[in-house]
């Protein structure tokens, strides 16, 4: 059997998507936009998993917009709520660990007059409150950071970046991108304080090619699309029905967060102490990381090299992001790593499914890595 | 109103009485690259090659790319067919020219008579379709000197054709005539373009690529496959062989000093190499080298790499700075599959240091700490065979 710890990058289909996916397939190919039964039945359908969907992260259903996925809504509110905003303001804070589509949409804004902050992450990966406070003053309009590191799993101050905007006066919107949080930490968008946040379908055991951005009510940003009525003209186009109502399905088994996380937090544990215990193995995440993602560097073997030989075990993880195949971690270089610390990084990455067995499957056959494979050090 | 290809052979014409073999083997190629978009016939009368579609339906934009790709072509246009009769001429001269001259300033018209039986000679054919022309556009300059259309007229035995600007043709000889050669592929800029340029001259290619798994990866192979396929777009079936080389690799960094891994994995590289185009009757080895592009290649590391090898070792971008080595391979689409950030067999173990000038009693003597006799054999027997065909 494979053991797939690589759930950062994708996870493997809930068989209740899959079957709720055939059966729109099959029963409800009518447009949502369409005015006879049909299309009454399929906006049905779209209205309902708009529903579920807003339930999982504390928003009223008009408030969820649904993308092609995560890359499309980091883009939609990173680039809408600043072309919306450009009259009152100039300023974008953001950090140096975000995902590309949030860094590469805060380029674009740079070219086009924008003025944007990068947030340098301390050696542990942490992005530092006072640091934030710092950033934003008058002038900021949009603070853009992700909730969880997709590499080292760390845990973003989001929850306090709401407060701090307000105590600084500035006009400025918050965007949250959840994609890694999502499904682990539990969401409450009025908690958070976020006008933007960001969600995506295939980290959750949906379909790849799906996400959601939640646009708090009376907030306005520039659509990136033109065209139809759809998504109240946020984003226009004929609904993906069948992928949204793969990742209602998807969304409808996040229940007992907690208890999950507890059970990750041990296997986490475990798994650690026994990667640590490979010589010359060293942690890259911080104590306080999402226990669902482990980042540590072996200091001996290449991360793409040790990605084949685990392969050949039928054991699957990640070298960083896997957005970013084949180039040194952007990441752990401004977490202020060697060269050879990030060139032999490993990301395990699991899902509430993972047990112990593949846990000790993984450690076994990093191990004999290190020790058969030729180091770079 | 036919339609056909009309191909100029170059350096072709000039291989006295090899001529006629030249001239079948590009008639054959020509076919080869053509077979499949549909039947056309393929004839050579003077400097010319006639291709003409046998149905109605044949994709012209089509032949005319591919044609484009034929080593041995110095260049080709599309032509009009038409019967041999002045006023046919003249008027398929305004309408099969008619988008080419609405859109130019200034032309002339330039006439060929092989067929001396032809009423009107050269000077009267251009002179009759060149006022033809300027009374039908008549925002159309004259132009003999440096005309931006020249409308060709040629008067053959079997037809007239029509034709305007020419295009340039892949150039070089017709493959195989220049016999076969080993490629050795790594994944990079530059293995493709050299590989491109030998074609060019009439080898026939086989590929030799080092593979060292775990080190590198199955999208590395993939890769190399893929630009062996953009390759082969010109240079016709390649016969690739993928070496394993992990173990080879990993004596190396064993036991030899580290400063001099580079040198002694091409070394061995050379030596598989070797073996695998003796076995395949190449008798020469190609390889992608730069003089000073990399420790590896500078005069001192080639003079000790090809040492270990007893038949010629082609270059062909010796003398080329990157910057003209990225022009050929931007021209032939390799480029950006070449970027393509995977780890292959050369940079898996690349030495901090590695030496500029090694001197071969030096090299001799740090390999002689393991016998590779065996382990080259090995490689070369254990290498697998992949037929790469243009897509």
């Amino acid at each position: 059997m494979e053991v797939y710890l690589d759930n950062s990058a994708t996870t493997k289909l809930s068989p209740k998507a899959i079957d709720e996916m055939l059966r729109i397939m099959k029963d409800v190919y009518g447009n949502p936009s369409s005015l006879h039964s049909l299309g009454k039945q399929a906006e049905d359908e779209l209205k309902r998993a708009r529903e579920t969907v807003a339930k999982t992260i504390g928003a009223d259903s008009g408030e969820v917009y649904f993308t092609s996925g995560g890359t499309e809504a980091n883009n939609l509110a990173v680039l809408g709520a600043a072309r919306a905003r450009k009259r009152r303001g100039s300023r974008i804070v953001t950090t140096m660990i975000e995902h590309s589509s949030v860094f590469e949409s805060c380029k674009e804004l740079e070219e086009e007059g924008f003025e944007v902050i990068y947030l340098k992450p301390d050696a542990q990966g942490h992005i530092s409150e006072n640091d934030l406070a710092d950033a934003v003053d008058k002038n900021t309009i949009l603070v853009t950071m992700m909730y969880v590191n997709n590499e080292t799993g760390c845990i973003l101050p989001v929850d306090r970046a709401a407060r701090i905007i307000k105590k600084s006066g500035a006009p400025a919107l918050l965007h949250i991108d959840a994609v890694q949080a999502y499904g682990k930490l539990p969401i409450k968008v009025r908690k958070l304080g976020c006008d933007l946040l960001t969600v995506s379908a295939h980290k959750i055991h949906g379909p790849k090619g799906c996400g959601a951005l939640y646009i708090k009510k009376g907030v306005y940003i520039k659509p990136l699309f033109f065209g139809g009525e759809q998504e109240s003209k946020k984003r226009p186009g004929t609904e993906a029905l069948t992928q949204i109502c793969g990742f209602a399905s998807a969304a409808e088994e996040l229940t007992d967060l907690s208890e999950k996380l507890d059970r990750i937090t041990k296997l986490r544990d475990h798994t650690l102490s026994r990667l640590l215990s490979i010589d010359g193995t060293v942690r890259n995440s911080p104590d306080d990381a999402l226990p669902y993602i482990i980042n540590i560097s072996t200091n001996a073997v290449k991360s793409e090299t040790m990605l084949h030989h685990l392969e050949s075990h039928d054991i699957y993880i990640s070298s960083g992001s896997a957005c970013a195949k084949g180039k040194r971690s952007h990441v752990l270089t401004a977490m202020g790593y060697s060269n050879l610390r990030a060139d032999t990084a490993l990301r395990i990455s699991f899902s509430a499914d993972s047990t112990q067995e593949e846990a000790d499957r993984l450690a076994d056959a990093v191990k004999e890595g290190v020790e058969t494979l030729v180091r770079i050090n | 109103m036919k339609e056909i290809i009309l191909a100029k052979i170059g350096e072709v014409v000039l291989k006295g009485l090899n001529r006629k073999n030249f001239e079948d083997l590009l008639i054959k190629n020509i076919k080869r690259k053509l077979h499949p978009i549909g039947a056309f016939e393929v004839k050579a009368s003077q400097s010319t090659i006639r291709i003409t579609p046998l149905s109605e339906d044949i994709d012209m934009d089509e032949a005319e790319d591919k044609i484009g790709k034929v080593f041995g072509v110095v260049a080709y246009c599309r032509a009009c067919a038409v019967e041999k009769d002045i006023e046919a001429i003249k008027s398929a001269a305004v309408e099969y020219l008619r988008d080419t001259l609405e859109d130019a300033k200034s032309f002339k018209v330039e006439s060929k008579r092989s067929d001396k039986k032809f009423p009107y000679g050269s000077p009267d054919i251009s002179k009759i379709v060149g006022s033809h022309i300027a009374d039908t556009f008549p925002e159309l300059e004259v132009d003999v000197h440096t005309p931006e259309i020249t409308v060709t007229v040629e008067v053959r035995d079997m037809a007239a054709y029509v034709h305007a600007n020419a295009k340039e043709g892949a150039g070089g000889l017709p493959i195989p005539s220049g016999g076969r050669a080993a490629i050795l592929i790594s994944g990079g800029i530059d293995s493709p373009v050299a590989a491109y340029m030998m074609a060019k001259r009439g080898i026939e290619l086989t590929a030799i690529h080092f593979a060292s798994p775990p080190y590198t990866s199955e999208r590395a192979e993939e890769k190399v496959r893929t630009l062996l396929e953009i390759v082969s777009d010109y240079a016709g079936r390649i016969e690739m062989y993928t070496v394993p080389f992990t173990k080879i690799q990993e004596e190396i960094k064993d036991k030899c000093p580290e400063d001099l891994f580079t040198i002694i994995m091409r070394r061995m590289m050379m030596r598989v190499s070797q073996k695998i185009a003796q076995q395949h009757e190449c008798l020469a080895l190609i390889t992608g080298e730069s003089l000073g592009q990399v420790a590896s290649q500078t005069l001192g590391a080639i003079a000790c790499t090809d040492e270990t090898v007893n038949m010629p070792v082609f270059r062909p971008l010796i003398g080329m700075d990157k910057k003209e080595i990225i022009a050929v391979s931007e021209k032939i689409n390799t480029f950006e599959t070449s970027l393509l950030p995977y780890e292959d067999c050369c940079t898996v173990f690349t030495p901090r240091h590695p030496r500029t000038k090694p001197k071969s009693d030096m090299v001799a003597r740090a390999e002689s700490a393991v016998e590779w006799d065996e382990l080259i054999e090995e490689a070369a027997a254990g290498a697998k065979c992949t037929v790469i065909y243009p897509k």
